[in-house]
């Protein structure tokens, strides 16, 4: 075991796997003589040269589409988007292309290719720049969606990214790329669709993802003192999904709150909640509620930022309400 | 020659007034009271000011998120522009938009844009309305280099050119786009020569003297007011700080910035208007009454409420 942070955990991982293999190389904005805007490929320049380490203009659709090309004829690229709100330009390339080639041609090609970046509100950043993107992309077939809420899951996840024969987007966090966490030695790889119990309890089941994970520890330990003892279980991974992990729990506890980030209209949390309430109908005890952020776009004012997103407060309120149903 | 004084000591004072406001809101940055991104303009004034000076009232303006100073030379008050900034409900965009969101409608700038070109088609569908209602309105697009990588630029571009709309397409080439320098960014070193391809005129020229910047623009203006044809200029700009106030900027050197600054607009601007018999005691006047202005607009920010938790929604729907 070592402690390493995050966006450390994330650059290990890539450099890991360029080392191990040839075919591999990054490509994104400011990645190479920046450093990365968020510094997350520093020294990767330096290390790999320029070759495998590619400064692209501003052209998201270009050079996402550039990279699922070079993925088709044999490279595997990982992508990155400066944040995932800029992925937006190049959604087409992912959705008509990345996620369709290997349907589409009857399975003679595939798009072994890793798309990452920020997602989600950072600080103040408003309107067009504080989207949580997984919402849009976990609902297309021929993707896989990995959200990384820890340091080990950071580096575990990348890996099995990168080896991985389709493409992978991984939605890291801009707010998260400082944590510290321990991250196991040797060469663990993430499994697709496998959520994680991170802290057990017995009356109510707490299922989330990315970021929102915190907010969601911080308000079971606050509920630990006196409160309902709260499941906390992570996702990982949103395509696919481990439902069953939380239909598990929810047999156990009876009641269910699901929190994430972005909008409630729709998305991998009300698919949750589909499935829960199907495979699980006669072990609950209370609907199933969400604690969502708010069906707007974001304001700049801080104030109202904080408001529109969960925070412990907001989950304490939904496990509140879920209990006394 | 009486006329191009009046001017020049006119867009003199926008132009000090965009640099003493940029350098009160890196300071109310540092102190926490503005947060998110925080682009800043300084440097580039000669650009926007003598651009915007060629305009009318029922023109429009569109730019990047680096709109402080389309904003304020438009009419914006400076309080509105610092509420902004503050995120206050007496802000310009009530506190929901900040730094690169600036919109007034009232003055007819359609916004600041976060997204890399994403602005441009919109720019273009300002002055499709113009041709449509037939009003000799005009639009003036406002964008980085890194712009014209960007899909949308060029369908903007195609289109303006294809349906001859009244648009000026202006480059603010300021050589870098966040850290990236143009070797590293663009195939051609002139902006302009995008126009080649779909047919549009265009132009190019650095902006260190203001006037020139206006009569430049103002032939481009011309010709979309009276012919309904875009052009494409780059207009050759640096800015003195980093791409926004997170960025350190370590890719480039004191001493090209300190060159860079010799050709600094308001400096020229001095320069000439001392040429033209502009006393000390006449520019003084013009800068302790900019200072006061942006003294009194930040304290009106400090001041100023914030928005109710009401406008997370309010706003989402007409
Ligand atoms: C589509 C998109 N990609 C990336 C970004 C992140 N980003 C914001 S500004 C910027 C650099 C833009 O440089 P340039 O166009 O030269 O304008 P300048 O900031 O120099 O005025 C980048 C990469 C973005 N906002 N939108």
């Amino acid at each position: 075991m070592r402690e390493l942070r995050y966006r450390e955990a994330l650059r290990e991982a890539m450099a890991e796997e360029m080392e191990r293999d040839e075919r591999v190389f990054i490509m994104g904005e400011e990645v190479g003589h920046y450093q990365g805007a968020y510094k997350v490929t520093e020294g990767l320049l330096a290390r790999f040269g320029e070759r495998r380490v590619i400064d692209t203009p501003i052209a998201e659709e270009g050079f996402a589409g550039i990279a699922i090309g070079a993925a088709m004829v044999g490279l595997r690229p990982i992508v990155e988007f400066m944040t995932w709100n800029f992925s937006a330009v190049a959604f087409d390339q992912i959705l008509s292309n990345a996620a369709k080639l290997r349907q589409m041609s009857g399975g003679q090609f595939k798009v072994p290719i890793v798309f990452r970046g920020p997602n989600g509100a950072a600080k103040q950043t408003a309107s067009q720049h504080s989207h949580a993107m997984e919402t849009f992309y976990a609902q297309i077939p021929g993707v896989k969606v990995f959200m990384p809420a820890t340091v080990a899951d950071a580096k575990a996840m990348m890996k099995a990214a990168i080896r991985d024969d389709n493409p992978v987007l991984i939605f890291e966090d801009e707010r998260l790329y400082g944590l510290k966490g321990e991250v196991p030695d040797g060469d663990v790889v993430a499994e697709f669709g496998v959520s994680q119990v991170r802290r057990e309890g017995e009356d109510v089941t707490i299922a989330t993802w990315g970021k929102m994970l915190w907010q969601c520890l911080d308000a079971a330990e606050q509920l630990a003192k006196g409160g309902p003892s709260c499941e906390v279980i992570d996702l990982r991974s949103l395509r696919p999904m481990d439902h069953e992990t939380v239909v598990r729990s929810v047999r156990k506890t009876g009641r269910l709150v699901v929190v994430h980030e972005t909008w409630p209209y729709g998305g991998p949390g009300a698919e949750l909640v589909d499935r829960v309430q199907r495979e699980a109908f006669d072990a609950l005890d209370a609907p199933v509620l969400r604690c969502t952020g708010r069906d707007a776009s974001m304001a700049y004012n801080k104030k109202l930022e904080d408001l529109t997103i969960p925070d412990a407060k907001t989950v304490l309120a939904a496990v509140r309400a879920v209990m006394s149903y | 020659m009486q006329d191009d004084r009046e001017l020049l000591l006119g867009l003199y004072r926008q132009m000090v007034l965009i640099r003493r406001f940029e350098e009160a809101s890196a300071k109310a940055y540092s102190q926490g009271k503005i947060g998110g991104f925080l682009h800043l303009y300084i440097g580039q004034e000669g650009c926007a000011v003598g651009a915007l000076a060629a305009l009318e009232a029922k023109d429009y303006v569109v730019t990047t998120y680096r709109d402080h100073a389309q904003a304020l030379i438009r009419g914006t008050s400076a309080r509105a522009c610092m509420a902004e900034l503050f995120g206050k409900v007496t802000g310009c965009s009530k506190g929901l938009g900040g730094s690169m969101h600036f919109f007034d409608a009232d003055n007819h700038m359609l916004g600041g844009y976060g997204i890399v070109g994403g602005h441009v088609p919109i720019a273009a569908g300002a002055a499709f309305a113009s041709k449509y209602r037939g009003d000799g309105g005009v639009a003036v697009c406002f964008f980085g280099e890194g712009s014209a990588t960007i899909g949308a630029f060029s369908e903007a571009l195609a289109l303006a050119a294809l349906w001859k709309l009244p648009i000026v397409f202006i480059c603010e080439n300021n050589e870098y786009s966040m850290g990236t320098p143009l070797s590293r960014s663009l195939s051609v070193a002139d902006v302009s020569q995008k126009a080649l391809a779909v047919g549009m005129e265009r132009d190019a020229f650095s902006c260190g003297d203001v006037l020139a910047v206006r009569d430049r623009v103002a032939v481009a203006v011309k010709r979309a007011r009276e012919q309904s044809l875009p052009t494409l200029i780059e207009a050759r700009t640096y800015r003195y700080r980093g791409h926004s106030m997170s960025d350190p900027g370590k890719y480039r050197t004191p001493d090209e910035i300190e060159e860079r600054k010799k050709s600094d607009p308001i400096l020229n601007a001095e320069t000439q208007l001392r040429a033209m018999g502009v006393s000390d005691a006449e520019l003084e006047k013009i800068n302790a009454s900019v200072e006061a202005e942006v003294e009194d607009c930040v304290r009106f920010a400090e001041e100023s409420a914030e928005p109710d938790e009401s406008l997370i929604e309010a706003f989402n729907y007409a």
